[in-house]
């Protein structure tokens, strides 16, 4: 009964914590360039937050809300991000990677563009990473086998 | 240097791989501490930004290029772990133990 | 145009095609195979254009993001970057097509993340070759690595061991190369291979710099199974799926000593690397060595694929030795040697691995009268081990010439001595091996007493296993007739001068 009790408590606030961290996340993320952070330290803190519903409740709750096929999706679809810009850029004219290009599809200068460049870089960064720490910890906890419901 | 003698010295694999990670650590925060400068040089975080642009001396900021190279070597750090670990699963899975001699042991009987 | 970005695409079209394959397999498996397929084409071609750009017009400069060193990242590449992009993107495509039946069959459920990984390995090591970048030769290495702890411990019984090895002994060399790169940018603050190689000269008296020097050369010679840093490939070659030993037997040694003379030769100029540290010797001696223990451990083992890995060591021996004698024939021999042996192991265990794939087999013994079962592939391992000997018309013969050649020219006649010696070991290593292919007579698990003669049925390998290693004994005595052209057009301007 007393670990029922503690249950709930360790659940309530998690459950009540994890869309600021969540929040956090996207805020480090966003302001990568003038503030400590930066896409991989959003998506750790974005991971941190999915790691978090799996520690205080189930695995099958944690599945209900981030399913694996999700999961692998957003594996690539980050690193898709990062790597469309940098095609754009150089279908545009330039070399790879070469924000300044953007300008001619987003009405800012180039300079402003190539800002614009690597934000949207980090938030590729930033999904990618998130992904891939959760589906590590669901493989280390689980061992591979993910039709277990285990803790 | 604590790291290596892990890795040689230590029998259990996930101590080995522990002192891999000590290894690529010391690695990382000698490639940050390369970064500062004499004179007490500040993280390079340009304060009030938004409202008055004060053009900033790089004199007084300190290197941030290794920084971002050694983010990309932690983030291939944690990699090198993740399949580490992920191996040491199986190995786990299909000896039932993670001594290395008793692994080497099992698998010679194997062979033969 | 389009040519002008052939050295971003070689690289980021598998990229993109990798994570593809990541997202169609959980769907449908049949595409991954092809998907892969046409990224490694792509990147192939863009090789070859790359390398007739660079024959025509000379070295490619190509700045990522259109920063400018060294402010950026940079991409160059020469005569000697540009022929090791050609064959690894080669040889990565035939031993992909290879792959196909061999993968259904020893992994059925896992092809889309093989695939993957596979196309990862492949744009890792192509990165490798391209960067000019050294700090991107770091990330990428470890990308080629990680990919390829992942594909051997993919394997059978002894695999997550062997790889597990591999992991740490990788790492390790990755992290010395780490070293060695910080070190140079502490003295420098330049992390572009051709800047540093115009801001160094002044430095070479610093310790700072000849000790990154050693943590360079101690890491890439890890990475590059160099004795005796070796321990970890025998295990891991051995035990890993067929098509992956023979995909990284040919290009991920032969990568790392591209490196090697990458970082003796470019970065730190020719007279520091050999006149001013007597690096050179060292590495020859201990190249003689690597030669002859690789051969001779390869006479003892019995496991076929173990037995090539042994000789896979001493033909580092061989190009470590060619860089190391420091005159233009042995430079030649040593460039003459990546190219062939990528060819030599690959044609070698693709053989091996067909011969698993229908067999079963694994040791010597097991392999009596494979002749009469599969004449085909018999064949193509004879054509294989007699380029290891070094026999005509096949390439390996060439590339000893040239090598024993510098040798003599030198006068380092220990090196020649062992160089010859170390062939005609390798001589006895093989003919152990034919001899039981060709002239022995055949077993059954079934065995007739009464009956001497067995009937033998004729199984040959499947077609596309076959095609793929016709390619690669083709390359064989091509690139063995041709060699003289291949030098004068493109290996002759890889030799840096001082030589």
């Amino acid at each position: 009964m007393i670990i029922l009790m503690e249950d709930i408590i360790i659940k309530t606030l998690c459950r009540f914590l994890i869309p600021f961290i969540q929040l956090f996340g996207l805020y480090v993320i966003a302001h990568g360039h003038g503030s400590p952070g930066g896409g991989f330290q959003g998506g750790c803190i974005l991971a941190a937050s999915f790691v978090l519903i799996l520690i205080a409740f189930d695995l099958a709750e944690a599945k209900k809300r981030f399913s694996e096929k999700l999961n692998n999706f957003f594996n690539s679809f980050g690193v898709l991000i990062y790597t469309w810009t940098g095609w754009m850029c150089l279908l545009l004219g330039g070399n790879y990677l070469d924000y300044g290009r953007l300008s001619k599809i987003l009405p800012v200068d180039p300079v402003q563009a190539r800002y614009y460049g690597v934000f949207a870089v980090e938030v590729g960064v930033g999904i990618t990473v998130m992904a891939v720490m959760v589906s590590i910890f669901l493989d280390l906890i689980t061992g591979g086998k993910h039709e277990e419901a285990s803790e | 240097m604590l790291g290596f003698y892990a890795i040689i010295g230590k029998r259990n694999l996930v101590k080995k791989l522990l002192g891999l990670n000590i290894f690529q650590w010391a690695i990382i925060l000698y490639y940050v501490s390369i970064a500062s400068k004499k004179g007490g040089a500040n993280i390079p975080i340009v304060t009030g930004a938004h409202g008055h642009y004060e053009p900033a001396q790089a004199i007084q900021f300190l290197n941030p290029l290794p920084h971002c190279l050694m983010l990309t070597a932690i983030v291939v750090g944690v990699s090198t772990t993740g399949v580490a670990l992920a191996l040491i699963i199986m190995i786990h899975r299909r000896y039932k133990t993670l001594e290395e001699d008793e692994i080497l042991e099992s698998l010679e009987a194997f062979k033969k | 145009m389009i040519s002008d970005q052939f050295p971003a695409l070689i690289i980021v079209f598998p990229l993109v095609t990798a994570f593809f394959i990541n997202i169609v397999g959980w769907w449908w498996k049949r595409p991954c195979f092809y998907m892969s397929m046409l990224a490694l084409s792509v990147s192939f071609i863009s090789a070859v254009g790359i390398l007739n750009t660079v024959v025509s017009a000379g070295t490619i400069h190509y700045r990522l993001g259109g920063w400018e060193p060294p402010w950026g990242i940079e991409y160059v590449v020469d005569h000697l970057n540009a022929l090791m992009l050609v064959i690894v993107s080669f040889v990565g495509l035939v031993v992909g097509i290879y792959s196909k039946r061999d993968i259904e069959k020893e992994m059925p459920e896992k092809i889309p993340q093989f695939y993957t990984i596979y196309t990862f390995l492949v744009m890792g090591l192509l990165g490798i070759t391209v960067t000019g970048d050294a700090f991107n030769l770091y990330v990428l290495l470890e990308i080629a690595s990680l990919a390829g702890y992942a594909l051997i411990a993919m394997g059978e019984d002894g695999a997550p061991l062997a790889s597990f090895n591999y992991v740490i002994m990788g790492t390790i060399g990755a992290c010395f190369y780490l070293l060695g790169v910080g070190y140079l940018y502490i003295v420098t603050g330049s992390l572009n291979m051709a800047d540093l190689s115009q801001l160094l000269p002044n430095l070479y008296h610093s310790k700072a710099v000849l000790v990154a020097f050693a943590f360079l050369m101690v890491g890439v010679a890890i990475k590059m199974a160099f004795f005796p840093l070796h321990g970890w490939l025998p295990d891991a070659y051995t035990h890993a799926p067929s098509a992956v030993s023979a995909f990284v037997a040919a290009t991920m040694t032969k990568v790392g000593a591209y490196v090697m003379i990458r970082v003796m030769l470019t970065i730190f100029k020719p007279y520091f690397s050999i006149e001013m540290l007597p690096a050179t010797t060292i590495l020859g001696w201990i190249a003689a060595a690597a030669m002859i223990y690789g051969t001779v451990l390869a006479i003892a083992q019995e496991d076929l694929k173990r037995m090539l890995c042994y000789i896979i060591i001493a033909e580092v021996g061989y190009i470590v030795m060619g860089v190391s004698i420091g005159n233009r024939m042995g430079f030649t021999g040593a460039v003459l040697h990546i190219m062939n042996d990528a060819f030599m192991m690959a044609c070698l265990f693709l053989v091996v691995g067909a011969v698993y794939y229908k067999t079963e087999a694994r040791t010597i013994d097991e392999y009596k009268a494979l002749f009469k079962k599969m004449p085909l592939s018999s064949g193509s391992f004879a054509i294989g081990a007699l380029s290891v000997i070094g026999i005509p018309p096949t390439c390996g013969f060439f590339s000893k010439w040239y090598l024993v050649l510098g040798a003599i020219h030198a006068r380092q006649w220990v090196f020649a001595a062992a160089l010859l010696m170390s062939s005609l070991l390798s001589a006895v290593v093989f003919f152990r091996v034919l001899q039981n292919i060709f002239f022995a007579p055949p077993e059954s698990a079934h065995a007739h007493e009464s009956e001497t003669h067995v009937e033998v049925k004729r199984d040959e390998a499947p077609v596309s296993m076959l095609i793929p290693i016709f390619i690669t004994v083709a390359g064989i005595l091509l690139l063995g007739v041709f060699s003289g052209q291949i030098i004068s057009t493109i290996i002759q301007y890889t030799v840096p001068e001082g030589f």
